[in-house]
């Protein structure tokens, strides 16, 4: 089905994927048609991939694409659309739809509550809630900080607060949408170092959302390219590169600029043979 | 809603411009020298003789019971229905017509309606308080269910946060400084409304008791039954409203 869009930049790409998509418990999207009322305008179209249990997907299109769209799509809260997004395979399809955690864009914390509360305010009501709340409020780093409302806590740490709240309900389903667009860098990459050992640590499935390509490639298994509205998947790109992947990891940074050699207007959400392919050829597949 | 400002008064401010308008009638009823016109202590004397005798207690208990009541009524309904028409515009135009002209209707006619229709009764009493005060808070209150999160309201979706939780977590501290301004009118309004009530259709209650005073002119005795009145009312807004205004809005300190 993507086959026709697909230009693998890795020999084993293929092979790789379709040994992934499918399986059961995974999920899967194939959304044929999103259109928002007024204005008139398609979003989405013939847009299909799979995420394979604790697989890590990062997509990456251009802002206004429409990714935060086929965010809210898969966690449900938007149902107008045609086609499918959900568990993949025949068994319990909803099953895992009950533990979907969302990093929204903005924190979205409810200001009334407290660090704790706000975390605890998504688990399960039942004693152990306070405990696991404390433990991923440590894991982010929050510490001391239970009792603070959000509106005491700079934008970095409700960012954190927010993203405590989402590995607290020990998503089967991670939704991530830009979550770290607006940190300094420096704290940005104190989280995605954070947000990896968490997900080999834990290993649900992740669909990260982001325009940023080195962030893409830094976190994911694989990432999805984007066209501009009506937005559908250009180009898919393993990334088969050793864990954990720090800040200015020599391999991501090869991959990159390989994959802009490539496509250069990629991040614009047009694939396509740039001027710089004929130099960049050599060290890629045949597609 | 209320400003980023701190809200504390400044001690003392508020009692002093009290005392400044004793003060003031002090002087006017010393410039007037008539019965129309009581000294503050003449009406304090007067206030002790009716509490003595318990006929004040008697009065103001059963006026504040009628309160209390119309006042629970018409924010509970109020409420309900405010929150239906901020949620469903289709609901907010069908009733807005009904409300503008709820809105509108003097006080009186909802009164001498209410006991023509259902008799002098207290059932009749209460639904005339209410219905005055029920379109206000849902106006207030439709406001609120405008201006309501959705994203707030996403994330309680997403992670399927019970029905209930969702309500007093999520949902209603949203709703709360709009609630807080209803009520806070709401009381005032009311008290006002059911003395007039009770002067129409009641042989009992405060503004029964105003009435027959207003029939021998005695001054004294209504002023001192409005002051115990009024401080009553100010006594629930210091140990009420005020309290709970500052444990709602806690956070945004």
């Amino acid at each position: 089905m993507m086959a026709a869009s697909r230009h693998g930049l890795d020999s084993m790409d293929s092979a790789h994927t379709h040994a992934r998509a499918g399986h059961d418990g995974g999920l899967q999207v194939a959304i044929a048609r999103k259109a928002f009322e007024s204005p008139p305008n398609l979003v989405l179209e013939n847009i299909e991939f799979n995420v394979a249990p604790g697989e890590f997907v990062a997509i990456v299109g251009p802002s206004g694409a429409g990714k935060s769209t086929l965010l809210n799509i898969v966690a449900g809260l938007d149902r107008h659309y045609e086609g499918r997004a959900g568990a993949s395979g025949t068994s319990e399809a909803g099953e895992w739809k009950a533990r979907i955690g969302y990093v929204f864009q903005a924190p979205r914390l409810m200001p009334w509550l407290s660090a704790l509360d706000n975390v605890r305010l998504v688990l399960p009501p039942d004693s152990a809630s306070a405990d696991t709340a404390r433990e991923v409020l440590r894991e982010v780093g929050l510490e001391g900080y239970e009792d603070a409302y959000p509106g005491q806590l700079s934008g970095g740490m409700q960012r954190r607060v927010a993203l405590a709240r989402a590995f607290g309900v020990n998503p089967a389903l991670l939704l991530m949408d830009e979550p770290f667009g607006s940190l300094d860098e420096p704290l940005a990459w104190r989280l995605r170092e954070h947000l990896q050992s968490l997900w080999l640590h834990r290993r649900s499935m992740v669909l990260f959302v982001t325009h940023n390509l080195e962030e893409a490639l830094s976190l994911a298994d694989r990432v999805l390219f984007l066209s501009p509205r009506p937005a559908r998947v250009v180009l898919e790109q393993v990334v088969d590169l050793p864990r954990p992947r720090r800040r200015d990891d020599p391999g991501v940074e090869r991959l990159r600029s390989e994959l802009l050699a490539h496509h250069p207007e990629l991040l614009a959400g047009r694939t396509g043979d740039g001027e710089a392919t004929g130099t960049a050829s050599a060290s890629t597949g045949s597609s | 809603m209320t400003g980023p400002a701190p809200r504390r008064p400044l001690p003392g401010l508020r009692s002093l411009s009290l005392l400044g308008f004793a003060a003031l009638w002090q002087l006017a009823a010393w410039a007037a020298a008539s019965d129309l016109l009581p000294t503050p202590a003449a009406v304090l004397a007067s206030l002790w003789g009716h509490a003595k005798s318990g006929e004040l207690g008697y009065h103001l208990q059963i006026t504040l019971a009628r309160v209390a009541v119309s006042f629970l009524i018409a924010m509970a309904v109020g409420t309900a229905i405010g929150i239906l028409m901020g949620r469903s515009r289709r609901l907010d135009v069908t009733l807005d017509g009904v409300l503008v002209l709820g809105l509108n209707i003097p006080a009186l006619v909802t009164i001498i309606l209410c006991y023509v229709w259902f008799g002098l009764t207290e059932v009749a009493a209460i639904l005339a308080v209410s219905i005055n005060k029920i379109p206000t808070v849902v106006v207030t209150v439709r406001e609120g269910a405008k201006a309501v999160d959705r994203g707030l309201m996403e994330v309680a979706k997403v992670y399927r946060v019970g029905k209930l939780t969702t309500l007093f977590k999520v949902y209603l501290p949203q709703l709360y400084p709009y609630l807080m301004a209803a009520a806070r009118s709401g009381l005032a309004l009311i008290w006002k409304i059911v003395l007039v009530v009770e002067l129409l259709g009641r042989s009992n209650g405060v503004g029964f008791q105003l009435g027959n005073y207003f029939h021998f002119f005695d001054i004294e005795s209504i002023l001192a039954y409005t002051l115990a009145f009024a401080a009553v009312i100010m006594l629930v807004e210091a140990v009420g409203m005020r309290p709970l205004e500052r444990r709602f809005t806690r956070w945004r300190s």
